[in-house]
């Protein structure tokens, strides 16, 4: 498939180690905003940069065991993502400190175990800010296996998810379970840091899932489109990040969250007029206008 | 008295609690409450600010286990409910803050979900029900807003025909009415009437405020960490002011009742 791609794609993707990164990076483009629709919902934003913290342990670990790191980084971060999710169902500590805890204990048992295993090298700081024009075959495949099992998951997830994710008191009395549910989601997101750790890094892995969203939400009518939006931005600005790398001789992972960051502020400057939060007057309903206006103002 | 509205005095309660108490450490909530909801029946269950109303419906609703006496929804404890979809919540405000824009027919939608089973994808007779909960809180004009663009009473509505989605036979509704405008309280009646009308579904109703409902209600339950009062509302209105709950508190509940 790789072959044939480079016969027909067009500079800056005409060589081969171009095309992996343009397949591994389209992969993040699509599954972390996906998943962080409803990571946003839930007012998790950040847990991504979390796991990545932890995440960052495993990989400290697979160096000094001498295990692909990815698969170290996998173990640590739906370890640390379940026992995230595990503090925060059980009010043990508010979602905040949860993140808290395991989020610096994992970057300094990072810092332990890398030093450990020979200090900082290429290899560690291509996982910390990404190296998609690196990465070889076999990572090209683990990276898109992963990402079609996070599609898959929330594909036959999402209404269940959505529900969870937007009112999890009500979903509970409802009977829907909401424990299950939510571990699901947390070890979908470790999934998903690793999947993406080696194209955007590990600092920026949060931005992939949560910045798309932030310009989708602008776009969208409705969480179905909010999530589509927020893959077409993902998507967009990953293939136009990865160009302007080559072409400019940009950080990949660092250019790819640059242009995700600006096309969110474009879109907010194209839409401040419009008025998002104001309340919608009710088809032949005037009376009740005057006090229910918030201080925003009413638009149809 | 509304047609629709009216008891079931011979059928199994749905919901039964049976000399309930709850302490938090030292200082007791809930001392022996008993109460019922049958079909068909609809009940107000009203007290002053710290009587015990929340932690009394948490103890309803299988949130918080009764320390003692027993509760039983649909004759199951309240947190193994074998069907679920059974019972129909409507949180106080604001349990959902939509930070993406979720629209109204998305969010009633997943009302539907316990019953129809959470995997499988919806039939038609599942968008069918939730066209027809949308519609019968008068929301059927905005189902494809973004529920964070609207109203508070029509943020209120929505939860409501959450709750109908599932068809439930027992639906429960805490302080549904406080701050909503009037003419969202006039929809909230009309659509009640018509759940109870439609599917002979009870309901409990926890609220400070009774005026837009006033005229009928089958009962009236009073607490203040016991209960003090069960009965039809005219005979509160008889006996009311001696029951000891704060003298102020009587004329908000039963505002409207003549």
């Amino acid at each position: 498939m790789l072959t044939m791609l480079a016969v027909t794609l067009p500079y800056p993707f005409e060589p081969l180690f171009m095309q992996r990164a343009l397949i591994a990076t389209v992969t993040v483009g699509v599954f972390a905003p996906m998943i962080g629709t409803f990571l946003v919902q839930k007012r998790m934003s950040l847990i991504g940069d979390g796991i990545g913290h932890i995440a960052f342990a495993g990989v400290g670990a697979g160096l000094i065991a001498g295990v692909w790191p990815i698969w170290t980084a996998l173990l640590f971060a739906v370890g640390g993502s379940i026992g995230v999710e595990w503090l925060r169902a059980r009010r043990r500590a508010s979602g905040d400190l949860a993140l808290a805890l395991f989020f610096y204990s994992g970057i300094a048992l990072g810092v332990v175990l890398v030093s450990a295993s020979g200090g900082l090298n290429a290899s560690i700081l291509g996982y910390l800010f990404g190296q998609p024009l690196t990465v070889n075959r076999q990572e090209v495949q683990v990276i898109v296996g992963l990402g079609v099992l996070i599609v898959l998951a929330m594909l036959t997830l999402g209404r269940v998810l959505f529900a969870v994710v937007s009112d999890e008191e009500w979903a509970g009395v409802s009977g829907l379970p909401v424990g299950v549910v939510n571990n699901v989601l947390a070890v979908l997101v470790a999934v998903a840091v690793v999947a993406a750790m080696q194209i955007v890094g590990i600092l920026l892995i949060a931005a992939m899932m949560v910045l798309p969203v932030a310009g989708g939400q602008l776009l969208a009518h409705s969480f179905k489109s909010t999530m589509r939006w927020s893959v077409a931005i993902g998507v967009a600005s990953s293939v136009a990040g990865l160009a302007a790398s080559r072409i400019w001789n940009l950080a990949p992972g660092g250019t790819i969250v640059l242009i995700t960051a600006g096309t969110f502020m474009a879109i907010a400057l194209a839409t401040r007029r419009r008025g998002r939060s104001a309340t919608v007057p009710e088809p032949g309903d005037p009376g009740h206008l005057a006090e229910d206006l918030g201080p925003g103002e009413a638009t149809v | 008295m509304r047609p629709g509205f009216g008891s079931d005095q011979g059928a199994a309660p749905l919901l039964a609690a049976t000399g309930v108490s709850f302490a938090y450490g030292r200082s007791a909530v809930l001392e022996d409450v008993s109460l019922q909801v049958r079909p068909g029946e609809f009940v107000a269950l009203v007290g002053p600010n710290g009587s015990g109303k929340s932690t009394l419906l948490r103890v309803l609703l299988g949130s918080l286990p009764a320390q003692r006496g027993s509760v039983r929804l649909f004759g199951d404890a309240p947190a193994a409910l074998r069907e679920p979809w059974r019972l129909g919540y409507v949180p106080q405000r604001p349990t959902l803050a939509s930070e993406v824009p979720a629209t109204v027919e998305e969010i009633v939608a997943t009302g539907r979900l316990a019953r129809r089973g959470w995997w499988r994808p919806p039939s038609r007779q599942d968008r069918e029900a939730v066209r027809h909960a949308i519609g019968s809180v008068g929301l059927g004009e905005l189902a494809l807003r973004p529920i964070n663009q609207l109203s508070g009473g029509q943020q209120q509505r929505a939860f409501i025909a959450r709750a109908f989605a599932s068809e439930p036979d027992l639906l429960v509704l805490d302080e549904p009415i406080a701050g909503v405008d009037a003419g969202s309280q006039a929809l909230f009646r009309d659509s009640l009437a018509h759940l109870m009308a439609d599917h002979g579904a009870g309901v409990l109703l926890v609220s400070h405020e009774l005026s837009a409902v006033a005229q009928d209600l089958d009962r009236v339950i009073v607490l203040k960490r016991r209960v003090l009062f069960d009965g039809p509302p005219s005979e509160l209105m008889a006996g009311g002011v001696s029951l000891g709950v704060h003298s102020q508190d009587l004329p908000l509940w039963l505002e409207g009742l003549t």
